[in-house]
């Protein structure tokens, strides 16, 4: 067993995947001789040389339309986006030929783009969104942001084993904070489309991903500490196909949800969570659903503005405490 | 007449107030104006006078307790002047309505003869609240209006939650003295509670009451009231969704398992030297009832409304009862295990289930589940099905009995297979041939 962070996990994944099928490469912004601009592929080069690991421009178009290309003819892509910001200059590459390419010709598209995002390190308006939703709403992509170093490590080299284009939202705030205890000869393979129980607890269900799984669980760990509320945690770790299933038995165990998402609120993935329970589970509900995400500005850059606009532990404990008293 | 004292509204944000002390006691006199209590909301303590002068007839809101504003706190026997009177609206039968009375309305101190506002039943004509899942609760088990209206709800302006209307019901289905017994502890709290109080405590005038009628909290009484612990309200929560959700119906087939038996019993120990784990029946049964419900999909399924969901991976879960407690750890893939593979499962998921050790992940999932009603020795019953599953199999004891084979009278090993199905989506045909299926593989088992 090793101690791995969330970020060596995503390594670890892109490693073992290169040495198991030599179809897999990498491509992005300075991923070769400078590592990355977070170190997440540093060392890979030296291993699979510049014709597995490639600098690119500064273009994500041209990165994605790459890919595209590769995939379609047999090869397995991993594109990095240097930030899941920058993903909107390659957007039409993915949601307009990426995304349809099956629908219209019936092609398998295995690629993967992977996409640091999220807030929380003072990256400001330009290095901190979190533009799932965006993909989400597009068919015939699929879309994951795991929340600790195992789904990390075992959502990728599903991802990469998939026949689709996925897009995978990798969190900054994670990448050094979050680690587990992996057993580097372990075939870490995760499901795409399934969601877990983060923390079992049967007075509320909270439903979440990525960063807002922690920020639930401290939240959660204080109230049962102080107030003898036991929230559940429902980790959805793919948000596209969305764990629908594990959502309606939640919402049936606990009859009470709040839905987190670090994204602004408005157009985001908890809306469209709220709407599905509505429609298939409303007979289930004892109070009204409650949402707690950022705000619908940009990421300030300023620590006090950026922790205002973040939802966090106590944000989630109020919304938490208002459903229960409903 | 009887004047109800309610929580007042401290000011325009404030929705709840704790009862911090009662300075008079049940029984005693009161006079107007005179401060009775004391509450404390979350922007002042203020000491609250009496609406009018009377007798101090009932607290509906202990010490400690938190109620939201415009909640009935106490009533006062209005004009009473000794304990005496205070006893003659009991024995009457129909005593007068309460009146609702602020317990200090401070915009309207000035004129306090507006304070008393006659609202006869008042909550009676009321409809409130309900949350969809109450609503379903209630029209699945018939309570009418006024049957809602007498449940007393602890959510947000008295709302009834699901837990306090469940409560009621199981209430409700036994001893109806129980029912006029004051909830024992909030289920919920937002702020820790005070000592859980058992019972009202010993008043000095039990007779009074506002329904007139003796209620079964007199001190001394012969029971205990033990409130429940998170897991056992979930274990009652869960049966009582699923008696709720489905049409359980349940058919129990007879089993001559004496071939099974024999050959478990020639090679158990060296099943268990070589695998180091015990080759139990469960694993048994675990494979046929996998087998059959390849054959019976509706079986391997669940309901949505009205949308079927058949799934396509057989998980079987297995209840073990510990003791406290009932868990229902899922073997994922049944149905792709061989007999040594589901009995490791079921050694494994057992052992930590016990030491408490299976992840929220090995308990969820299951499309199908088995009980061992037989680990007792009993016989056969009807299990309730664990939702949203459709289905759950109740394995009894093995037991030798005569019985005729050939036109003899023979000693077999036998038991009762019970199968519990929901008749909404399963029909007797299909249940019974199920059933039939599992009772032809244990009878034939293919030993290899």
């Amino acid at each position: 067993m090793a101690e791995t962070t969330y970020l060596q996990a995503i390594t670890d994944a892109m490693r073992e995947e290169m040495l198991r099928d030599p179809r897999v490469f990498l491509l992005g912004e300075d991923i070769g001789v400078y590592g990355g601009a977070f170190k997440v592929t540093k060392g890979l080069i030296d291993e699979f040389g510049e014709e597995r690991v490639m600098d690119t421009p500064i273009s994500e178009a041209a990165i994605v339309g790459v890919a595209v290309g590769a995939a379609l003819t047999g090869m397995r892509p991993i594109a990095e986006m240097q930030f899941a910001d920058f993903i909107t200059s390659g957007f039409s590459q993915l949601v307009t030929n990426a995304a349809t390419l099956h629908y219209r010709y019936g092609t398998a598209v295995p690629m993967v783009v992977r996409a640091p995002s999220g807030g929380g390190i003072h990256g400001g308006a330009f290095h901190s969104k979190n533009p799932e939703a965006w993909f989400v709403h597009q068919p015939g992509l699929k879309v994951v942001a795991p929340a600790t170093a195992r789904d990390a490590k075992g959502l990728l080299k599903s991802a990469v084993r998939d026949d689709n284009p996925v897009l995978f939202f990798e969190n900054k705030y994670l990448y050094r904070r979050i680690k587990d205890e992996i057993d580097p000869g372990e075939e870490l393979l995760v499901p795409l489309g399934r969601a877990h129980i983060a923390r079992a607890g049967g007075d509320v269900s909270i439903i979440t991903y990525g960063a807002m799984v922690h920020a639930a669980q401290e939240a959660a760990d204080k109230l049962a500490a102080e107030e003898g509320v036991e929230a559940e945690i429902i980790d959805l770790r793919s948000l596209q196909p969305l764990d629908k299933e594990a959502i309606f038995a939640a919402v049936m165990r606990t009859n009470r949800v709040v839905i987190v998402h670090e994204a602004n609120l408005t157009g985001g993935i908890g809306g469209e969570i709220a709407a599905l329970i509505s429609e298939h589970a409303f007979e289930a509900l004892d109070a009204p659903i409650k949402r707690v995400a950022g705000l619908d500005t940009p990421t300030p850059y300023a620590p006090a503005m950026e922790e205002f606009w973040r939802p966090n532990a106590e944000k989630i404990a109020q919304a938490i405490r208002e459903v229960i008293r409903f | 007449m009887q004047v109800e004292m309610i929580m007042p509204q401290m000011g325009e944000s404030i929705v709840e107030g704790t009862i911090v002390r009662w300075r008079k006691r049940v029984g005693e006199m009161v006079q107007k104006d005179e401060m009775i209590l004391e509450i404390s909301t979350d922007k002042v303590d203020s000491e609250i006078p009496a609406p009018v002068s009377g007798i101090l007839v009932e607290i509906l809101a202990e010490e400690g307790k938190t109620v939201a504003v415009k909640s009935p706190i106490a009533r006062i026997a209005a004009g009473e002047t000794s304990q005496a009177g205070a006893v003659a609206p009991a024995v009457s039968p129909l005593p007068e309505p309460p009146v609702q009375a602020a317990a200090a309305d401070f915009s309207a101190s000035a004129a306090p003869e507006s304070v008393i506002v006659p609202e006869p039943a008042a909550l009676a004509g009321e409809r409130r609240f309900l949350s969809p899942v109450v609503k379903k609760i209630a029209r699945e088990f018939g309570l009418s209006d006024s049957e809602l209206n007498n449940i007393r709800g602890r959510g947000e302006n008295q709302r009834i939650t699901k837990q306090d209307i469940l409560e009621y019901l199981s209430r409700r289905g036994g001893d109806s003295s129980v029912e006029a017994m004051p909830p024992a502890v909030p289920v919920r709290t937002s702020t820790p509670s005070p000592a859980p109080q058992p019972a009202q405590p010993p008043s000095p005038a039990p007779a009074v009451s506002p329904a007139g009628t003796q209620p079964g909290r007199a001190p001394g009484v012969d029971h205990e009231i033990v409130p429940m612990d998170h897991v056992r309200k979930r274990i009652a929560e869960h049966m009582i969704i699923s008696k709720q959700t489905s049409a359980h119906v349940t058919s129990v087939a007879e089993v001559d398992v004496t071939p099974l038996v024999q050959y478990r019993e020639g090679i158990k120990r060296t099943f268990e030297a070589r695998e180091g784990f015990p080759l139990t029946y469960t694993a048994f049964f675990i494979e046929a009832a996998a087998r059959a419900l390849r054959e019976f999909p509706l079986i391997n399924a669940s309901l949505d409304g009205d949308k079927i969901i058949i799934k396509k991976s057989i998980h079987i879960g297995i209840a073990v009862g510990l003791e406290d407690k009932l868990i229902v750890p899922v073997i994922r893939d049944a149905g792709r295990l061989n007999l040594a593979g589901i009995a490791r499962a079921v050694h494994d998921l057992a052992t930590r289930a016990r030491n408490r050790q299976l992840k929220p992940d090995e308990v969820q999932g299951g499309t199908f589940s088995i009980t061992n009603i037989g680990t007792f020795g009993n016989l056969w019953g009807t299990p309730i099905i664990n939702q949203p599953q459709v289905a759950i199999l109740g394995t009894g004891a093995i037991k030798k009995r005569p019985v005729v084979v050939n036109d003899a009278i023979a000693i077999r090993s036998m038991m009762y297979l019970s199968l519990t199905y929901d008749h909404r989506l399963i029909d007797g045909l299909y249940g019974g041939r199920f059933l039939q299926m599992i009772v032809q593989l244990l009878e034939n088992y293919k030993f290899d």
